[in-house]
């Protein structure tokens, strides 16, 4: 049986207490990306600028986060915006897939995106530093959906902004 | 049948649920989360194990012994369930999946053939979404306006507007007995302005019927729902009794086997009461279990379940409070004696999914959420809250507990 002290990981508590990036941005330019967790009312607001004009290609020039809900989310949520801000939106979108796989690995298997790959082919060439506190979770399989509220809804908005930008 | 045993003094009978003995993280077990289901004695078990073992057939179809038997006990359970709501007549009893399917029957045989566009229905804000959702559905398909009776700031139902709110009404549906703020409805003063006013009345007694004494002619219900998982019986039963000439007007919800008299090529002829609302086999074990939770608690008596309920409801709020002082606030009721046995709380700001992470870890469980009752959540102003709720097994030690384990959650986030 997994400890609390597997879920509630000291830096998840810093993060908790002193979450960063909050408040907001306006909009536009910044997009503004809503999440919902239906099962416990966790809600997330994302303020995302997106610079279209860097050499490296698009990239995410600065977030803000709002939003409430239990700890894990809101410490994964301010976890989740400093690794992704400054990033490109190719690096922020292989963060987010390598990020899921840590989560859970069946999931994508049972949703048939997975192909089988398995964690370490997910994380290959990404460094999660930090976000590997936030492991312990899958041992509480109720918690991952706080944990990956905000990055569904980052990965949400990204997918939406390329779509946007076929069409 | 199988012998059902006779329960000793409400102090003793955690050892009658078998659950209770598990240890849950190197913890006594502390079950706090009632409200949600029950934990099921070893009568019940016992019941549902022997009818499996020794009766086991469909029921109303076969001409042999067992098929006698596994009738006679399934009709058993509903004269049980007659008796126990102080129904006029078993007949008047539904056997239903849930309370869930109960509300939805109602909705849907008698809402669909009796209301049309424009017509009203009366609901209160502290309803389960079993009886809000239902509604929703019919206003969309067919016009039918919905009202709300509001809440006080103590969390009773606001009846300054009745007259108005129930003018022109059909129906008023009405919970008994909140599951988030634990309120008790008083409801049939309710029933008889909504009567006055022309409507029927809808009661979801989900959390009322395993802890208080219902007598559906008493409180001047025209529909009463219940659930069997919620009063020491097993999952998968639940009862609608309704006003005979109500359920012999309205057509038939699930069509199929059982419900018929006669099927022909150009159509059929429903089958009469009860069985006209029951297509298909029912849930037999589960209505025989069902059977054997009210002999328990028949046996504890309804009035030494709520007396014991009370006094525990009591200890909780005033030994909490003494303990944390204002950081642990109780939605709904300050009297103990307005309330039932389920206590919603804040604590210290905490998050109420961490609040019942940390307890899990004492082996406590609570409830954390929004309890189905989003509409209720949006009225109190918050995303979700922690529930505790005690039942016949529960005692001053689990309360004890729960406090323990809210001081580690302090520890851990404050």
């Amino acid at each position: 049986m997994a400890g609390l002290e597997d879920l509630y990981r000291e830096i998840i508590l810093d993060h908790y207490r002193s979450p960063r990036n909050r408040g907001e941005l306006p909009v536009p330019p910044a997009r503004k990306l809503e999440g919902f967790n239906p099962l416990c009312g966790d809600e997330i607001v994302l303020y995302v600028d997106v610079d279209d004009g860097t050499p490296e290609g698009a990239a995410i020039s600065d977030i803000r986060i709002g939003g409430q809900g239990c700890s894990i989310s809101q410490a994964s949520s301010s976890m989740m915006g400093a690794a992704v801000r400054g990033k490109t939106v190719a690096e922020a979108r292989k963060l987010i897939r390598a990020f899921k796989a840590l989560m859970s690995i069946h999931e994508s298997r049972l949703e048939g995106d997975g192909d089988g790959e398995d964690l370490a082919a997910e994380l290959e060439g990404v460094k999660l530093g930090d976000l590997e506190a936030l492991q312990g979770v899958v041992k509480f399989p109720v918690r991952i959906k706080c944990a990956t509220l905000a990055w569904n809804t980052l990965a949400q908005g990204l997918d939406e902004d390329a779509s946007e930008a076929a069409s | 049948m199988s012998t059902i045993h006779a329960p000793g003094p409400l102090a003793r009978l955690r050892t009658d649920f078998p659950i209770l003995g598990r240890r849950i993280n190197g913890k006594r077990l502390v079950y706090l989360d009632s409200a949600a289901t029950a934990q099921k004695p070893q009568a019940v078990l016992d019941a549902l194990d022997d009818y499996y073992k020794e009766h086991n057939a469909n029921v109303h179809r076969g001409v042999y012994t067992l098929a006698e038997e596994a009738t006679a006990a399934y009709e058993e359970a509903r004269a049980k369930t007659a008796r126990f709501i102080n129904a006029p007549s078993p007949r008047e009893v539904i056997f239903t999946r849930s309370t869930t399917e109960a509300t939805n029957l109602v909705a849907h045989a008698w809402g669909r053939s009796t209301l049309t566009a424009g017509d009203i229905i009366v609901l209160t804000h502290m309803e389960h979404h079993a009886n809000v959702v239902p509604w929703h559905m019919l206003a969309a398909e067919r016009g039918v306006q919905l009202r709300w009776i509001p809440l006080t700031p103590d969390g009773h139902l606001d009846l300054t507007d009745l007259p108005r709110l129930l003018e022109g009404a059909k129906l008023l549906g009405v919970t008994a007995v909140s599951n988030v703020l634990g309120t008790i409805n008083d409801i049939a003063p309710l029933a008889e302005a909504a009567h006055a006013a022309g409507a029927l009345v809808l009661v979801d007694a989900a959390q009322a019927a395993p802890h208080l004494t219902i007598d559906v002619t008493a409180l001047g219900a025209d529909f009463l729902a219940f659930s069997g998982h919620k009063m020491l019986g097993p999952t998968g039963i639940g009862a609608l009794w309704a006003r005979r000439e109500l359920l012999e007007a309205m057509p038939p919800f699930l069509g199929g086997g059982e419900m018929i008299t006669d099927v022909r090529l150009d159509g059929f002829t429903p089958t009469e009461l009860p069985w006209k609302f029951e297509a298909g086999t029912p849930p037999i074990a589960e209505a025989v279990g069902l059977g054997a939770a009210i002999d328990y608690l028949q046996g504890v008596g309804m009035d030494a379940v709520r007396a014991h309920e009370l006094s525990l409801t009591a200890y909780a709020l005033s030994s909490l409070v003494e303990r944390f002082g204002d950081r642990f606030r109780v939605h709904g009721p300050a009297d103990p004696a307005e309330r039932s046995g389920v206590v919603s709380f804040e604590f210290a700001d905490v998050h109420p999914h961490d609040i019942a992470q940390v307890l899990d870890s004492e082996g406590v469980c609570v409830r954390a959420g929004h309890h189905c009752a989003k509409p209720l959540m949006r009225v109190l102003g918050v995303a979700a809250t922690a529930r505790a709720s005690f039942y016949v097994y529960n005692d001053e030690d689990d309360v004890d507990a729960l406090g323990d384990a809210l001081t580690s959650v302090e520890k851990m986030f404050c």
